[in-house]
């Protein structure tokens, strides 16, 4: 008997962490070194080319529909002649403990085994919990059936959908690129190999700001990154346990603290 | 009360709101059916076709006014259950007269509720698949949504408010049937399920009765709190509070008695039920509405202090933007006027018991009740965690015409109602008078 409540007690366990898996097999992460990053916004439209996101015009953008998977955000700060203007590209922080997997009834968002957040846009009914439980809005909604004008129809990529009206979607770290990565190492019968997988906004970054790779892997770049002394993850009391490692920038005169809110 | 109604006079009056129909009636219940077309269905097809684009959502407000209408038809629909259940089984008296519209106001009330979860979905057309059954997608749906809670904490509840709606009918629909013609003769015998009024019949119905009370009470307080835990297990700030469920329950109950004095004052004024429906009436749910305005409001001032005590930055943006706003902070003064201010007008007797004061009174708490919603989600949604994305929200007109709408979808299928089955029970309303005496009348 006691037995028996054991192992239900153990199943019970397993079955509270988010994707049941007790440890990932990659743990895909992207670090972003804000003192490089220059507010170009390169990647916001390598990810547009990429992931066949609609352009959806002026007059939605301003209505924030805009469909940027990764977004560069502008802080000014101060009075006019003494203005500084500060950003921070943020994208799907693909949490570990997630919020947005919470709301969803269909189980159209949820942790696969490579740790990240995944959306199925065919299970989606279009509730819109998930974006609203999401504390960093980084989700994006099909407001309508997007056309593409004539050239950009013809540039569509064929790896991914083009998803239909009443679906949610969200960056999902260029996901048909890390198995086209994973498929090719299988192949050829080796692991993945650090710098091998490259997200299409990583891959563009004209200053190399951001690194993409797998945290479970003490030698590679990001778990290297990741232990500097200047890391900090994007609302870290929430406990959402992000994927997404920001380095702090520093200012003028060395001090990054209390520069900005939320430690930019 | 007692003294000039007769058994005899009951069946009659009972009867004749089912089967006398004047023109006006008719004409009314087009006009209203035609406005809940135009309004309700003909905006949402070109939703569906178009997309949820037409509304005026938008990036971190993805909940508009289709969830505030959502979450305010669920609290209509929650007095019917409280007045029919928990009145019940305390014996109180006043219940008899109106426990049947406020079931069938239950019943109407979820379902515009629920058809307000659809209006808000994306892909409607897939909505089954929040349901746990076999399919070829084998897939299981997601218990630990709040929203699989809501699914079923809803269809529980519309269950069991039908089942106790048309099991109390049974004996009236029994006793009807030798009084009508045609379809309706019909479908009474066929509903009444061959009842024929024995002792041993009576007395199974009761204790039956009594059982479905008792099993439907938790409902009250489940179904509005799995409601407000749709909101207070996100993490946003402003509705990420312990105190939603209790605070959801008392609003639920108290626009839910509005609504039943607003509807049984209509049915008084059309069907002149005067003596059936008396002040005697007003006067008790004119205590309660006293009693649930004041733990209202001391829930309402709670709510806010807890937000003040988290004293996080984004806590305090969600109380500067809900009470410093112009555009909020009007609504808010409206809302501690009706919601508090004016029901305190019910210490006097002669208000609580005046049937034009007590309309007025309820028509303000609805539209109170309707506007603390309306505050609750859109003065959240829109001030989430990082500034860059905060974005205010307007309805659309589209949104604005299906909430018209549903208020004309649903006193039409009231109407519609009132006119198929008894909405004063009979049964309740001769036990109410007694057994005959010897001086033969009654």
């Amino acid at each position: 008997m006691g037995k028996l409540l054991e192992r239900l007690l153990e199943r019970f366990h397993i079955y509270r962490i988010p994707g049941y898996y007790g440890k990932y097999d990659h743990q895909w992460t992207i670090v972003i070194d804000l003192d490089q990053c220059d507010g170009c916004e390169a990647c916001v439209i390598a990810c547009h080319a990429e992931n066949n996101l609609p352009i959806v015009g002026e007059k939605e953008c301003a209505n924030n529909r805009a469909f940027n998977w990764i977004r560069i955000e502008r802080y000014v700060e101060g009075e006019y002649p003494d203005v500084r203007v500060k950003f921070i590209p943020v994208l799907c922080q693909q949490c570990g403990r997630a919020r947005c997997e919470v709301g969803c009834p269909t189980y159209a968002t949820y942790h696969n085994q490579d740790g990240l957040n995944v959306q199925v846009y065919n299970r989606c009914i279009g509730t819109f919990t998930c974006a609203s439980y999401c504390p960093y809005d980084v989700r994006h909604f099909n407001w309508f059936s997007y056309q593409w004008d004539t050239p950009l129809d013809q540039q569509l990529n064929p790896d991914l959908t083009v998803r239909e009206k009443g679906v949610m979607e969200k960056c999902t770290f260029c996901i048909q690129r890390i198995r086209d990565g994973k498929e090719r190492a299988k192949d050829e019968g080796r692991g993945v190999r650090d710098g091998e997988i490259l997200p299409a906004c990583v891959q563009t970054c004209p200053t190399g700001a951001m690194t993409f790779g797998d945290l479970n892997d003490p030698e590679s770049r990001v778990s290297r990154l990741a232990k500097d002394p200047r890391r900090y993850r994007l609302f870290e009391d929430l406990n959402t346990e992000p994927s997404v490692i920001y380095l702090k920038r520093v200012m003028e005169g060395g001090s990054s603290k209390d520069e900005a809110p939320f430690n930019l | 009360m007692k003294h000039h109604l007769t058994y005899k006079g009951v069946h009659e009056d009972v009867l004749r709101m089912i089967t006398r129909t004047g023109p006006a009636y008719y004409v009314v219940l087009v006009i209203v059916l035609f406005c809940a077309i135009a309004l309700y269905f003909l905006p949402w097809f070109y939703q569906i076709h178009t997309g949820q684009g037409v509304t005026g959502l938008n990036s971190p407000s993805y909940w508009g006014l289709y969830l505030v209408n959502f979450i305010f038809w669920v609290g209509v629909a929650h007095a019917g259950t409280l007045i029919s259940a928990m009145l019940y089984i305390t014996e109180t008296p006043w219940r008899r007269a109106i426990h049947r519209s406020a079931e069938a106001m239950t019943l109407f009330a979820l379902l515009m509720a629920v058809s307000f979860i659809l209006v808000h979905m994306g892909r409607v057309w897939n909505f089954y698949w929040v349901f746990p059954y076999p399919n070829q997608r084998t897939l299981w749906t997601s218990f630990i949504s709040p929203l699989m809670f809501d699914v079923f904490a809803i269809n529980t509840y519309f269950i069991s408010s039908l089942i106790f709606l048309y099991f109390g009918m049974i004996p009236d629909m029994a006793s009807l049937q030798h009084r009508v013609t045609g379809w309706r003769k019909r479908l009474y015998t066929a509903l009444s399920l061959g009842w024929r009024g024995t002792g041993r019949e009576w007395h199974i119905w009761g204790k039956a009765y009594m059982l479905f009370s008792v099993l439907i009470i938790p409902l009250v307080v489940s179904v509005h709190s799995v409601v407000s835990w749709d909101f207070a297990l996100g993490i946003i700030p402003g509705l990420m509070k312990t105190i939603f469920a209790p605070y959801f329950v008392t609003g639920a109950l108290f626009s839910g008695f509005a609504g039943v004095v607003l509807l049984v004052s209509l049915i008084r004024w059309i069907f002149h039920t005067e003596s059936y429906i008396t002040e005697r009436h007003y006067d008790r749910i004119g205590i309660m509405l006293l009693v649930l305005s004041l733990i209202w409001s001391y829930l309402t001032a709670l709510e806010t202090i807890t937000g003040l005590h988290a004293e996080t930055s984004f806590e305090m943006e969600h109380l500067r933007y809900k009470f410093l706003t112009p555009r909020f902070s009007y609504p808010v003064g409206f809302m501690i006027f009706a919601n508090t201010i004016l029901p305190l007008a019910l210490v006097v007797r002669r208000v609580r018991s005046s049937v034009a004061g007590q309309f007025i009174i309820s028509l303000f708490i609805i539209a109170g009740m309707w506007l603390e919603r309306y505050l609750i989600i859109l003065t959240a949604v829109p001030r989430k965690y990082l500034p860059y994305a905060w974005h205010d929200y307007y309805p659309s007109w589209v949104e604005i015409s299906i909430t018209a709408g549903a208020f004309f979808l649903f006193v039409a299928l009231f109407m519609l109602f009132m006119k198929v089955f008894p909405v004063i029970s009979l049964t309740e309303m001769k036990e109410d008078i007694g057994l005959p005496t010897a001086e033969g009348e009654r």
